[in-house]
């Protein structure tokens, strides 16, 4: 595919790596343009409108959903780094399936938006190559990304491919991290008493590295980690995929 | 049970997670289940086809339930059982309480029926004066206790084996050998055999309604239910209606699902139909059966998007596999039905008012709907909770005032770079270290974890001024 000829992809960088982790939308974008993607950034954006989603607002998450959709139908993919954010444009047509006007947009919209590690094998069937990194990771698979949109194989193959990386299995890789976007804020206790267990699996594999495929699961199981003076560094899996395994993880300073 | 007068759902909350034998007792039953289950479906390869026709079944007798409901009770009656309404819990209560008192009893032997504590039985049986003696092992445990059940199958699963030898030393003559298993069964199975043969009524509830023979049928582990339904002169069972399925064949495939979702099993030990009393010939069974059909909110539910709730048929995968449950256990969501279906279905029973937390309380991991054998979608059943709770006013707390204030924000896009611009610059200032170890708002967040610094200006203004120079080169 040449670059002139590939799908034109509005990117969806999703407002948690705006604000915390840009590197993940920078990763990401390269990844895209180099499967021969054309890689844009819709101005108009800033959330998929989850917290109001999940708050049961759906007065907000209606707008929001709408503001998205104006944004990026445009495209023949909207793509994020997120399987949260994918999952919830996935759940649009629910949200505005009433509305004669909106609830088409929201139904084509939902059907070409992807997250970015299933999008890369399943849609673009590129397996990135020529990375190496000599380091062990474990993988955990975020709840939404694999319950809802089936990201499972696909970072395991694009991982296989990273030279001199070692994955070991995480005992509970399905089971969710206990983030739950307002959930960890709301109910804090129940959260820690969660993803302390999960720390504690993932301490386990004795693996250097934790990656998995959404930075709100990332910063709850790196937050952890690192309150429990563990030594295991974290990062979005697109970050290792661009070769960015040799900068700082999550939390490390700049 | 219902959710009043209790302290709020995150005292219980954290007291179940200051409590580490409750969390051993959690882990090693529903840790037990997951494998099983787990090793069950392995050697099951029509799991998802069986799935999709248990669905169709409850659901085709969902659409059809006026005409199963009189189907069941017209082949109930010529079986000689005697069919009774109940509107609500406490017009079943008081059919059960008036039966027992027409038979006379003094003692009545129940089997396990979560129905049963939904319609606050054990305790109207207390009122009247009634002596109730539990069969099922697990339910004369928490008897003992003074409790409630915690799971809906393993009613005592917060207790451990040597809780357990704790209780029955204190009430078994002679007490068993605390050390042993066996000997704690078999002493209960003594002091149990007792009061069967002696009860003047027996009480069970029902797994299946079977319209086309009107027969109702249990499952049990223990044979208990047998003993508790047919030495006694009269047999009431009390059953939610949306236990009915079309016929035996049906309550057979349902079946495959229940036992291998709940237990791991391929059949419970005992699979009992009940259908009408004793007739002339039969070498036993009760002179009497009174089969009392109890409504408490479910026709409601028909007509609005729980409808799907009222396929449920109490298996307890969806608590076995439930984070939040797994952590807190079954008494801390306050009402007769715990963890993701629990959550659910409190608040047709309880009211939203009284147990909005619990929808809340749940990390929408999916999980549960993963496992449940009849594809209840139950995060979006507990959604649909969260936007009533919402629409109805009741979310006024500060999380949900952030999420409203950040939607107007979100709501703008220019308005929304400044806001995020500005809120990362001072995220950075304060995690010059790259971790922020506490910060007002999010103290949820950093009481317990650490929170990752912004690493550097946002994406978005970044983007712009790269792209920029790449224009201007
Ligand atoms: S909701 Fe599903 S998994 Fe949970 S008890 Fe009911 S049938 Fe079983």
């Amino acid at each position: 595919m040449s670059p002139a000829s590939g799908p034109r992809v509005g990117l969806f960088v999703t407002c948690l790596v705006d604000a915390m982790r840009p590197q993940i939308a920078f990763a990401t974008l390269h990844l895209l343009e180099e499967a021969g993607c054309i890689v844009e950034v819709p101005q108009k954006q800033t959330c998929c409108g989850q917290p109001a989603w999940n708050s049961g607002d759906n007065r907000d998450a209606a707008a929001l959903a709408r503001q998205v959709i104006a944004a990026f139908e445009p495209y023949d993919y909207l793509v994020a780094p997120s399987g949260s954010c994918a999952g919830t444009i996935a759940h649009y047509p629910e949200l505005l399936g009433e509305d004669p006007v909106w609830g088409p947009r929201a139904s084509a919209l939902a059907a070409k938006t992807h997250e970015v590690l299933s999008f890369l094998v399943d849609v673009l069937g590129h397996v990135p190559t020529g990375q190496r990194l000599e380091a062990s990771a474990t993988y955990h698979d975020s709840c939404s990304g694999l319950r809802e949109l089936g990201v499972h194989d696909q970072p395991r193959r694009l991982l296989a491919a990273v030279d001199g990386l070692e994955l070991r299995p995480l005992e509970g890789d399905n089971v969710c991290c206990g983030f739950g976007g307002t959930f960890c804020i709301k109910y804090p206790a129940i959260s820690n008493a969660i993803v302390g267990e999960k720390a504690a699996a993932i301490e386990a594999t004795g693996a250097d590295l934790l990656l998995a495929g959404d930075l709100g699961c990332l910063m709850n199981m790196a937050g952890k980690l690192n309150r429990n003076g563990s030594k295991v560094r974290c990062f979005h899996t697109v970050e290792i995929l661009a070769g960015g395994g040799d900068g700082p993880a999550i939390g490390e300073p700049q | 049970m219902t959710v009043a007068d209790q302290p709020s759902f995150k005292a219980r909350a954290d007291a179940a997670l200051a409590d580490r034998t409750l969390k051993t007792a959690i882990e090693r039953t529903t840790g037990t289940a997951e494998r099983k289950r787990a090793a069950a479906l392995s050697t099951f390869p029509e799991f998802e086809a069986a799935r999709s026709r248990g669905k169709a079944i409850k659901d085709h007798v969902i659409a059809n339930l006026d005409h199963y409901l009189e189907t069941f009770e017209r082949n109930a009656v010529a079986s000689g059982a005697r069919v009774h309404w109940a509107a609500t819990d406490e017009e079943a209560r008081d059919i059960v309480v008036r039966l027992c008192i027409e038979a006379g009893a003094k003692r009545v032997t129940r089997s396990k029926s979560m129905l049963g504590e939904e319609i606050g039985l054990p305790q109207a049986l207390a009122d009247a004066g009634i002596e109730r003696v539990e069969t099922d092992l697990a339910e004369h445990i928490i008897q003992l206790a003074g409790e409630h059940p915690s799971h809906i199958i393993w009613p005592a699963m917060h207790r451990t084996r040597e809780q357990v030898a704790e209780l029955f030393k204190a009430d078994h003559v002679p007490a068993p050998d605390a050390e042993d298993p066996a000997s704690m069964v078999q002493s209960a199975r003594r002091v149990l055999r007792e009061k069967f043969l002696s009860a003047d009524v027996g009480i069970s509830g029902a797994n299946f309604l079977i319209a086309d023979t009107g027969a109702t049928c249990t499952v049990t582990n223990e044979g208990n239910a047998e003993l508790t339904t047919t030495p006694p002169r009269v047999h009431i069972v009390t059953a939610g209606i949306e236990k009915l399925v079309p016929s035996t064949a049906h309550a057979f495939a349902l079946l495959r699902l229940l036992v291998r979702s709940a237990t791991g099993g391929e059949l419970t030990q005992y699979t009992t139909f009940h259908c009408g009393p004793k007739r002339s010939g039969d070498a036993d069974g009760p002179e009497e059966m009174h089969i009392v059909l109890v409504d408490n909110g479910r026709s409601t539910m028909i007509a609005d998007e729980f409808r799907e709730m009222l396929r449920c048929i109490r298996c307890g995968a969806c608590m076995n596999h439930c984070v939040v449950y797994r952590q807190i256990g079954g008494h801390a969501y306050g009402g007769t039905y715990p963890g993701p279906m629990g959550a659910a279905l409190t608040p047709v029973l309880d009211g939203l008012a009284r147990s909005r937390d619990l929808a809340f309380a749940c990390t929408m991991n999916g999980r549960c709907a993963e496992v449940c054998p009849v594809k209840i979608p139950l995060p979006t059943l507990l959604r649909a909770w969260r936007v009533r709770s919402w629409n109805d006013g009741l979310e006024k707390g500060v999380a949900s005032a952030a999420v409203g204030a950040w939607a107007a924000v979100a709501r703008r896009p220019g308005l929304y770079r400044l806001v995020s611009g500005a809120g990362v610059g001072i995220l950075r200032l304060i995690g010059t270290t790259g971790w922020i170890k506490s910060l007002p708002f999010v103290g949820g967040w950093t009481k317990y974890r650490d929170l990752p610094a912004p690493s550097g200006g946002t994406f978005m203004a970044r983007y712009k001024a790269e792209r920029g120079k790449e224009a201007a080169k």
